[in-house]
């Protein structure tokens, strides 16, 4: 087991230098330029000068291996500074954004914990909500709470998450006057009351990317149920004489939860991604919408460091589905 | 047992299924029994999925050819007759501005609402089914290439992974951004970013039909009839075209509906992020980005393009999973 972890870790590493690699080609070779918002009465030469002063004015492998090098070893240093007072990232240049001339982690470091708390809450609720409606969905195939289960995840599976937000705003906060329509992200919570805010104002964004992560999930906890109900195992157990809840609840469901496990883990990323959406329709300043104002401004180092670390999630993520699916399943370790 | 002719062309009664018909000799039907027509008579069973067809067909036909019945200029500025609601506020507010002239109501310049919705549609179908078509002969070219060959195989299923890991909708984003000048500048605004959305939904999208193509096309190698074209010499072109492709039809239609949903869904959401098209040319969802800002008072101008994209994918989506139960032969005849 360790053995296969340890394959996959260093498989990841690969990976991640070619998307690094592509995601900077992308933003270098494209046309475009990050003067064009200059003034044309600027001279040539001051425009050069200010080229440099961007870091634009090396060659670009140069300019790449410099961005691993302040992304992958300069901003760990900084960060473990930051927690144990040490002083090894003294003076050493860091990944600056062109918006705000400050370093881009700062930010990212910043927008952090709205975006964790709204998605990381909307992905616990979806799994905790999808994980019954399947079970029961499968064991009652075909009844009215299959039927309405499956079609209620065909709709949230299908709806975009930009019309259920919407969709939301007009009913429950225009209409109805419930939920604050936006998310104020400067709230403390330091009160009963100020807590009751808080959950008012975070029910909207996190039932919508629920709604969404629970459809998907329960389809698969569904398909995945009825495949094994089916098998032989399960007629053994029932033939011993167990309960028909430890022969569902004990062994089906355990041996279901295996795909749905790196499914699961497989969807964490996805969900950084799609948040961007909804994000924007409940204006939580998140990391979706740090990453839509910086590609509005042509921030590119911010660009390129937001991209990075989603890609980043998407590939310790797959880690992690690979090595659970190890650890749940022993046949697939001895591939 | 032997079904009258009559009784066998007569859709209306799908349901007089015995076991022993479905192994009764066939021979003298009025009908054919080739495979495709069982996968039809298998699909027509699956009630979601034959509503899905008939929205899908209905909001196609209704883009395609509306527009002749309904001629108004989606883009005509009419500031006389702004912001119309739709005619069924009547029903509970009497004062309301409507017009039967505008049955769909108008924006804050007075186009109206109907015409726009058609435009839009025709744009969003026309990304969706290019964008699909590419990313599905992508995916069927490298799927295939990746299966047949034994070469390209390794390097053309870790470029598979690589692209699987990349963050999709960022870099979509970026894409756009990017790009969206240069190609405007090259093809005029309109068409530069159709080709631009086309081409970056895809390239992004191909990737889960090329695995499952390459699954069976690995499978089908090791079957008999393949043996038995290699042995009188078969070119591997004239393999690939007449032997391996036409048996990864199923798999590749059953994506083929994913892609449709994902490459709408994707459209409308470049769109409302504002990074789709420009401002006055409609899609579904520039419409609904559009009106979001005053949706407090005009909601339906919302709502419509709303519904009209959450249709079409769900209806595309049922017509998927009622493919896919009608493709499998395991199902098939139940």
């Amino acid at each position: 087991m360790l053995t296969f972890t340890i394959r996959r870790l260093i498989l990841a590493i690969p990976t991640l230098l070619f998307i690094s690699l592509v995601i900077f080609a992308l933003l270098e070779f494209a046309p475009g330029d990050p003067m064009a918002q200059v003034p044309l009465t600027v001279p040539p030469e001051v425009k050069q000068a200010m080229r440099e002063a961007l870091g634009l004015g090396q060659p670009w492998p140069i300019r790449f291996v410099k961005w691993m090098y302040q992304f992958f070893i300069v901003e760990p240093m900084y960060w473990i500074d930051g927690i144990l007072g040490t002083t090894w990232a003294e003076g050493q240049q860091r990944v600056i954004s062109w918006q705000t001339r400050g370093p881009v982690m700062d930010l990212v470091a910043q927008r952090m914990p709205q975006t964790l708390w709204v998605v990381g809450m909307s992905y616990v609720i979806g799994v905790l909500i999808a994980l019954p409606i399947g079970i029961i969905s499968a064991y009652r195939q075909y009844s009215w709470f299959d039927q309405i289960g499956t079609f209620v995840s065909m709709v949230g599976f299908s709806v975009p998450t930009f019309f259920t937000g919407v969709l939301l705003i007009v009913i429950f906060s225009v209409n109805l006057g419930w939920f604050p329509s936006i998310y104020d992200t400067t709230h403390v919570v330091n009160d009963w009351d100020s807590f009751l805010f808080q959950v008012r104002q975070m029910i909207m964004p996190v039932s919508v990317l629920a709604l969404y992560n629970a459809a998907q999930i329960s389809r698969f906890m569904r398909a995945s149920m009825l495949d094994n109900l089916n098998q032989d195992y399960v007629r053994t157990a029932r033939a011993k004489g167990l309960s028909e809840r430890a022969v569902v609840l004990v062994h089906v469901v355990r041996n279901s939860m295996i795909p749905v496990v790196t499914v699961i883990a497989l969807g964490v990323p996805q969900v950084f991604g799609g948040a961007i959406i909804t994000e924007q329709v409940f204006k939580v300043n998140g990391l979706g919408q740090l990453l839509i104002t910086a590609i509005h401004a042509n921030d590119l180092p911010m660009v390129q460091t937001l991209t990075f670390i989603f890609a980043v999630l998407i590939v310790l993520f797959n880690l992690v589905a690979d090595v659970l699916y190890g650890l749940l399943d022993p046949r697939i370790r001895y591939d | 047992m032997t079904r009258p002719a009559a009784h066998g062309s007569d859709p209306v009664n799908p349901s007089s299924h015995d076991p022993i018909e479905t192994v009764a000799d066939t021979i003298g039907e009025a009908y054919s029994r080739s495979q495709w027509w069982d996968v039809w008579r298998q699909f027509r069973h699956h009630t979601g999925a034959m509503l899905g067809l008939t929205f899908l067909l209905f909001i196609t036909a209704a883009v395609l050819f509306g527009p002749i019945f309904w001629d108004i200029d989606p883009t005509k500025l009419d500031i006389r007759a702004k912001d119309i609601r739709p005619i069924y506020t009547a029903i509970w507010d009497s004062g309301a501005k409507v017009s039967w002239g505008h049955p769909f109501g108008t924006d804050n310049l007075g186009r109206d609402t109907m015409a726009k919705l058609m435009a839009g549609g025709r744009v969003s179908l026309a990304v969706g089914w290019t964008a699909m078509f590419l990313a599905l002969i992508l995916g069927t070219l490298i799927g295939v290439a990746a299966g047949y060959f034994k070469k390209l195989d390794g390097i053309l299923m870790r470029m598979t992974d690589l692209f699987l890991a990349l963050p999709l909708l960022p870099l979509l984003l970026v894409m756009m951004l990017l790009f969206r000048d240069p190609l405007r500048k090259a093809f005029g605004p309109e068409m530069g970013i159709f080709i631009l959305i086309v081409v970056v939904i895809g390239v992004t999208s191909w990737m889960p039909t090329a695995r499952i193509v390459r699954g069976d096309v690995l499978a089908l190698k090791e079957r008999e009839f393949v043996l038995a074209a290699r042995s009188i010499g078969t070119s591997s072109t004239m393999m690939i075209t007449r032997h391996l492709l036409p048996n990864v039809l199923s798999p590749i239609m059953v994506s083929a509906t994913l892609g449709l949903a994902n490459a709408i869904i994707t459209e409308s959401a470049l769109s409302f992020l504002g990074l789709g098209f420009p401002s006055d040319f409609p899609t579904w969802g520039k419409l609904l980005f559009d009106s979001v800002d005053r949706m407090t008072q005009f909601p339906e101008r919302v709502v419509w393009p709303g519904i009209c994209i959450s249709f079409t994918v769900l209806s595309v989506n049922y017509i998927g999973d009622g493919l896919r139960d009608a493709l499998d032969p395991r199902i098939r005849g139940r």
